[in-house]
């Protein structure tokens, strides 16, 4: 085990490949890679390893970057990909039916504004326009999460009680491209992990079975209870998955759902990745002026962990759901799934939703000192607030 | 094709063993006089003369239609669908891990022309660029068949459509010298007209390794409104009159015409279907295409003459 100074995208790179590389006793690995900024980097990292057993395929389009990532997991091989934004938006066909075909495919996805306006900085809308695909979603806030992740997301999603493919997202630049201290374990630490792949509904080359063909309504819904059964599976597998890693590697992964200082808190700070590292430390030092003010960040967000969010929030009159991302026309994402979480559990809550970090606006310690002061001063709530919005300026009429 | 029922449990995987000497098994719900469906039949007897197997990687087209309804499949061998513009780039990473794994059996798209000419042109020009180690074959009905019969840019100048009401201006796409200009090892046209010669090209096909493509000319009686029993007969004369010539091109560099138009008129062709209606037809102009396509072919065969070939 070896402590680097990477960026995260190498960090994901890296995971991407020691997963692949552990299956090299099975069936292998391959995957069709593709460039977008600011993913990249982890795509070239993929392309660069010396696999034993693996082929790594450039190929025209995000589209086909999962297509070929789909031909090879639906051959009983590990495979993976990476992509952001607007490729993320090409490649979502088949995204859909990676997921609809049960298909234990990890990928990486920075997330970027989705354009016009062209725009490379973080932005939570192009992973969460995938929101409704059968895929995981967790939302990393640094390096060695987003490395500790990936590789959980290999074991979790070819575990036979899932078989659904997984996303792992960090923030566009903020952890992309900014070097820290991480742990990149040995490959002999991931194969001990890592279980070579096993996957049951894998083609055969002598069996005479039609994969993905017309279905019946009967037969589709069954296949969509399914995949709403394994999901709500995934809470109890990502335990075991989580124990094991802890075992292996010595370092908790993480837990889907992580609380600070909420124990007795009035008000809670509801945020994910990087925006979730910042809001802890405005909430450390509020409490240490004796504010009853918690975070809870959302690492997971498919399955969307609704219970634990609730049990995190329980002394909680105030929550302030912190969305780097707005749907046209509604709000942010987390704050709908949110309120959709305490809807006839607990109504006594005062759920306000702050869009914070669009288009990769900053979202520093300044910004969350003004959320709170608006959520304590409040007695209802209201429509989205829209933060960074200078006070006098004029949108177009 | 899901793994799991709602318990957790895993579902009965009984073997379903392969029959490629019945590819397209009976039973199937395939129009009558489907030229796709003549075609599978043809394919399936190719494989089983050369000892081999193949899995099907089949997009959004009649193609995968013909498979029917989950759990049962019309289908002998290993078939997965894809979505349109996605067979090549699935069958990509399918190819790899049948060699990785050092497995036997061709990887084989089966796509229609809307799949091939039109929404998966780039991803089919992808894998010949990189040479992809699979057999795509394009069954060519020049329309939209699946979906009731829209223009492609496969459908022939004349051609009425239900997108095109008063008949196609443009003409058909030449994508045998698009797929010359990637230069793959292998690329032949097909007709069900021809069976030797149908054989004999998938023959060829099997025993050659990197990228194949394969255009067969595939009759349908319900987007081009002949009659079911004319199919074969329809085809014949397209290849007679050199509206579809049969040939075929090696390494994008050299050509062979396998079977020699007869001089037969398009006219007759034209004629018996009734997506042509003949004040839309140029038929003079149609009689020097035929002719210049077929002078074309017949330079350059004669200056870059291909020997037919069976490598091992």
């Amino acid at each position: 085990m070896a402590v680097q100074v990477v960026t995260g995208n190498h960090a994901a790179g890296y995971a991407l490949s020691v997963a692949g590389e552990a299956n090299r006793k099975a069936r292998g690995v391959a995957c069709g890679i593709y460039p977008i900024t600011p993913q990249t980097e982890i795509v070239e990292y993929v392309a660069g390893f010396p696999f034993s057993k693996g082929r790594v395929v450039p190929v025209e389009s995000e589209h086909s970057a999962m297509a070929v990532s789909m031909g090879a997991s639906i051959s009983g091989a590990r495979a993976f990909t990476a992509s952001s934004s607007n490729g993320l938006a090409y490649m979502a066909e088949n995204i859909m039916v990676a997921g609809y075909y049960r298909l234990p495919i990890v990928m990486v996805a920075v997330n970027r504004t989705l354009g016009p306006p062209w725009n490379i900085w973080a932005d939570q809308g192009d992973t969460l326009m995938l929101r409704d695909f059968a895929w995981l979603q967790f939302y990393c806030e640094d390096n060695q999460e987003v490395l500790d992740t990936t590789l959980l997301a290999f074991r979790l999603a070819e575990n036979r009680r899932i078989l659904l493919p997984a996303l792992i997202c960090m923030d566009a630049f903020i952890v992309s491209h900014t070097q820290t201290e991480t742990v990149l374990p040995e490959q002999n630490e991931v194969d001990a992990f890592l279980p070579e792949l096993d996957l049951p509904h894998r083609l055969h080359y002598n069996e005479a079975r039609t994969l993905g063909g017309l279905a019946w309504p009967h037969e589709g819904l069954s296949m969509r209870l399914e995949i709403d059964e394994a999901m709500k599976r995934v809470p109890d597998v990502y335990q075991e998955c989580r124990e094991s890693f802890l075992e292996v590697f010595g370092r908790d992964p993480g837990d889907v759902i992580q609380m600070f200082a909420t124990d007795d808190a009035e008000m809670v700070v509801i945020a994910t990745g990087t925006v979730a590292t910042t809001a802890r430390e405005v909430v450390r030092r509020r409490r240490k002026a004796g504010e009853k003010i918690g975070l809870v960040k959302l690492k997971m967000f498919r399955p969307f962990p609704a219970a634990a969010l609730r049990d995190a929030c329980q002394s909680a009159t105030h929550l302030a759901v912190l969305d780097r991302n707005y749907a046209a026309g509604s709000g942010g994402i987390f704050w709908q799934e949110t309120r959709a979480a305490f809807q006839g559990y607990r109504d006594d809550v005062l759920i306000q939703n702050y869009l914070a970090g669009l288009c990769g606006g900053d979202v520093t310690p300044a910004v969350i000192d003004e959320v709170l002061a608006d959520l304590g001063s409040r007695s209802e709530a209201g429509e989205p607030v829209w933060m960074g919005i200078e006070a006098g300026e004029e949108t177009l009429q | 094709m899901t793994a799991m029922r709602a318990s957790g449990q895993l579902r009965e995987r009984p073997t379903i063993p392969c029959t490629e000497d019945c590819l397209l098994r009976p039973g199937n719900t395939n129009c009558g006089g489907c030229g796709m469906s003549v075609g599978l039949t043809m394919l399936g007897r190719a494989l089983r003369d050369a000892g081999d197997t193949c899995t099907l990687v089949i997009p959004a087209c009649c193609g995968i239609v013909t498979a029917g309804a989950f759990p049962t499949t019309s289908y002998g061998v290993p078939t997965v669908a894809t979505t349109f513009a996605s067979s090549p780039a699935v069958a990509s990473g399918i190819a790899t891990i049948r060699d990785l794994n050092g497995e036997p059996g061709q990887v084989i798209c089966w796509a229609g022309d809307g799949g091939t000419y039109d929404i998966g042109m780039a991803t089919l020009s992808a894998a010949a660029e990189r040479n992809e180690n699979v057999i795509y074959i394009c069954y060519d009905n020049e329309i939209y068949g699946n979906t009731g019969g829209q223009r492609s840019s496969a459908t022939p100048a004349g051609a009425r459509t239900t997108t095109t009401p008063w008949g196609k201006i443009e003409g058909k796409k030449d994508i045998m010298s698009i797929i010359a200009a990637h230069r793959i090892p292998y690329a032949a046209t097909l007709s069900i007209a021809h069976p030797d010669d149908f054989a004999e090209k998938l023959s060829t096909a099997l025993s050659i390794q990197g990228m194949r493509f394969l255009l067969l000319h595939s009759p349908c009686p319900t987007g081009w409104k002949s009659e079911p029993e004319d199919s074969i007969e329809l085809v014949r004369l397209a290849v007679a009159s050199g509206l579809f010539p049969l040939y075929e091109i090696y390494d994008g560099a050299s050509y062979r015409i396998s079977v020699q138009p007869d001089g037969t008129d398009p006219a007759e062709y034209y004629h018996r279907q009734r997506r042509f209606e003949d004040q839309h037809i140029d038929l003079d102009a149609t009689r020097r295409t035929c002719s210049d396509r077929m002078r074309r072919l017949q330079s350059l065969a004669d200056q870059f003459p291909a020997h037919k070939r069976h490598l091992s």
